[in-house]
């Protein structure tokens, strides 16, 4: 029996051993994940329950029993300690006028220690409100391409940036092509806001044309193209800004101005 | 040969003593004692593997044009983070395996600590005098989510670009200073260029740092408070009863490390995880299903079903995020925080305790830990709702619904269920009930049993 044991446990580091061969094979290999972390795995579980058969086999199972005398101290100690803090702090302060200086000093330190955090970042400065929308800027795909008011079907969608500032994360938008009379301001049926989710500004990125539904796919917050946007359910607590559009003479869609309001998800600065 | 260097250090340092005694240090032998080594296990092998991918990963912002061996790639505008991950898992020999490990061990970490808080909870292990070592411990399983988080965050795919700017979103909702705290650690509105280099030494410098201190700090106090141990046989408060460190209680330890790295390496090598190269970069685009790694599920899920309400105040907003993406987790830090203290207020009680309660021994506490859990469950299944929603042909708005009763119901039906079963567990007795007995020797040699009162 204690043969089979001593077997058993040999067989594991045995495996052990396999196992390193092989992860060493399988790298100069250049083998793939699957084998060279199924030869580690080996190695590893080998010396497992090597390690378990000798402990439970092979050591004798002794109990200790530690005393639990390290707390709390003799008390003479405990006072002692009290005492010794009193009287450095007693002689420290002795000279109080001078006391008060240090402090003074140590704590006008600590404030110049912070100075150098503002080099982290800039001011906000109002940048969250504003995008690179302007009056006139043209509409563009990702691509570049700039969008005209035959490009989409009714029912269609496209991403759009402000011509110059193609993944410009505060001015992405998305642009949807509503059926006649769906929503009596948009252009030629054409209608944009932010793309951005005003609840935790994920990329509103799926649109269901049969309702004109725009869904944030992280947390489901629903919008409704076809009412500006109006928040029909989720988390969302406002709807998604809109980015006022014109058709021009010329066929391409241009914005009228920045977005009705701050992109984005809400802020304390945001009314 | 050993024996010398021993004797050469006390020359020197004076260890006998303490080596002497540490050598055979009484560990408890029980299983649930083991559960907070596995944490340990897994930390070791996230800095291994990540001074491996540390060696590889380009922490840039910069953009550049693919141009690796992943076909479907290529051509592909992406930061040099993204192109260096993608060199790790598909180039670099066992860059895939390791980073795979990396991952897996982060995940499987953070279920450890979980299982080993449930352990320290239900049995009462957080009373005096290990308070401290409680509250040491909570900062380590918050300083471990963000730990993951920003390791998540690093690669710069799809994903981790869709966490990161709700990650923002949740901080620019903070009164007062949400703003300013944004563009003063991502310099700038997001995204900026400077943001992976800032998640790089955040997430190999300054929390592995803390991490390993508040390891070491975490069991430096266990030593030298010593285990606590469960009620039996010559157990007492003045003792602790075990297995000596050394040999005993070293060998037990090595076949527990080596059966952790042991499942990580099949994890990492027969498991995908995060398989990066499917997402592509972030962009404009967002991808469903979109979920984070399994311990920020709680946070998703509260995001999810949390009301949609902005407070206005004064032409200021408090937005609608601020409430589960900030306000739960501290209101959840400070519970945590306030486990050992509201327990000996409530119990009346500041003793100290090194013996440990069962479970059924107290079950108002018991019931509590079971209401917590029911709660962030509830919030963690709220997290994947709509693939719930998509899977089982339910509305999506009818399971935000669910969950949002589920999160308030749910935790008072755990406690009473709980309560109940553990009440009527403790009438039915346990060990301190059961009857006692003594062997009596007797004269010519045999052994008579002896019931005491």
């Amino acid at each position: 029996m204690k043969n089979i044991r001593e077997r058993a446990i040999a067989a594991s580091l045995l495996l052990a051993i396999a196992g390193s061969i092989g992860f060493m094979v399988a790298y100069g290999l250049q083998s793939s994940a699957q084998w060279q972390g199924a030869a580690l795995a080996a190695s590893f579980a080998g010396l497992m329950t090597a390690a378990l058969g000798w402990a439970r086999w092979i050591l004798p199972h002794e109990q200790v029993v530690d005393l639990r005398d390290v707390a709390p101290q003799p008390l003479e100690e405990r006072a002692g300690q009290v005492e010794a803090y009193a009287h450095g702090v007693a002689q420290l302060t002795r000279r109080r006028w001078l006391t008060r200086v240090a402090y003074a000093a140590v704590g006008m330190l600590g404030l110049a220690a912070l100075f150098p955090i503002g080099s982290l970042g800039p001011e906000p400065d109002g940048k969250l409100f504003h995008s690179r929308w302007r009056r006139g800027t043209r509409l563009v795909r990702a691509d570049g391409s700039a969008l005209r008011g035959d490009d989409l079907n009714v029912g269609g969608v496209e991403t759009i940036f402000p011509e110059g500032s193609i993944g410009d994360q505060q001015s992405m938008a998305v642009l949807v092509r509503l059926p006649e009379g769906a929503a009596s301001d948009a252009v030629s049926g054409y209608i944009a806001y932010s793309k951005i989710c005003t609840h935790a500004g994920c990329p509103v990125a799926l649109y269901r044309a049969a309702d004109h539904r725009l869904v944030c796919p992280c947390h489901q917050s629903i919008f409704d193209a076809a009412n500006d946007a109006s928040v029909i359910d989720g988390p969302a607590d406002r709807p998604l800004p809109r980015l006022p559009i014109a058709l021009e003479r010329d066929g391409f869609l241009r914005a009228t101005s920045d977005f009705t309001d701050a992109p984005g998800p809400g802020f304390w600065e945001h009314a | 040969m050993i024996e010398r260097l021993l004797l050469w250090t006390d020359d020197r340092l004076g260890t006998a003593t303490f080596l002497r005694h540490a050598l055979r240090k009484a560990f408890p032998d029980h299983w649930s004692f083991m559960l907070g080594e596995i944490n340990l296990y897994c930390f070791i092998v996230l800095v291994a593997t990540g001074t491996f991918l540390a060696f590889w990963f380009v922490p840039a912002d910069t953009k550049i044009v693919y141009h690796g061996p992943y076909q479907l790639l290529r051509g592909i505008t992406m930061t040099q983070a993204y192109a260096s991950i993608l060199h790790i898992s598909l180039e670099v020999n066992a860059g895939l395996l390791i980073r795979q490990i990396h991952h897996w061990a982060a995940n499987v970490f953070v279920a450890g600590i979980l299982v080993h808080m449930g352990r320290i909870f239900f049995t009462g292990a957080f009373r005096n005098p290990r308070e401290l070592n409680w509250i040491i411990g909570v900062l380590l399983l918050f300083a471990v989510l963000f730990e993951g988080f920003t390791g998540y965050s690093m690669p710069d795919d799809l994903l981790s670009g869709l966490g990161l700017r709700i990650a923002v979103s949740i901080l620019t909702s903070i009164p007062f200073i949400g703003v300013w705290a944004a563009f003063f650690l991502l310099g700038g509105a997001f995204p900026t260029d400077i943001l992976t280099p800032r998640l790089y030494t955040t997430h190999i410098f300054i929390m592995p740092a803390l991490i390993a201190s508040g390891i070491t700090a975490h069991l430096m106090i266990l030593w030298r408070q010593k285990h606590a141990q469960f009620p039996g046989p010559r157990r007492t408060e003045e003792n602790c009863i075990g297995s000596p460190l050394f040999p005993n209680y070293t060998v037990k330890s090595i076949a527990l490390g080596a059966g952790t790295v042991a499942v990580l390496c099949m994890l990492g090598a027969f498991v995908q995880i995060n398989p990066v190269w499917l997402w592509g970069p972030y962009d404009y685009k967002a991808t469903v299903p979109a979920q984070p790694d399994w311990y920020i599920g709680w946070l998703e899920g509260a995001l999810r079903i949390g009301p949609p309400w902005a407070l206005h105040i004064g032409g200021h907003m408090v937005p609608a995020a601020f409430w589960p993406g900030v306000l739960l987790p501290i209101v959840l830090l400070a519970f945590l925080f306030a486990v050992p203290f509201a327990d000996a207020a409530l119990r009346g009680d500041c003793s100290v305790h090194h013996l440990l309660d069962r479970p059924r021994d107290v079950p108002a506490r018991t019931a509590f830990g079971v209401a917590f859990v029911v709660f962030m469950g509830g919030l963690f299944f709220a997290g994947s709702d709509d693939v719930q929603a998509l899977y089982l042909h339910i509305p999506l708005n009818a399971l935000v619904w669910f969950y949002r009763f589920f999160c308030l119901l749910g935790p008072i039906a755990g406690f009473a269920i709980a309560y109940a079963f553990a009440a009527r567990l403790r009438e039915k007795g346990g060990v301190h009930e059961a009857p006692r007995v003594r062997l009596v020797r007797r004269p010519e040699g045999g052994f008579d049993e002896e019931t005491l009162p």
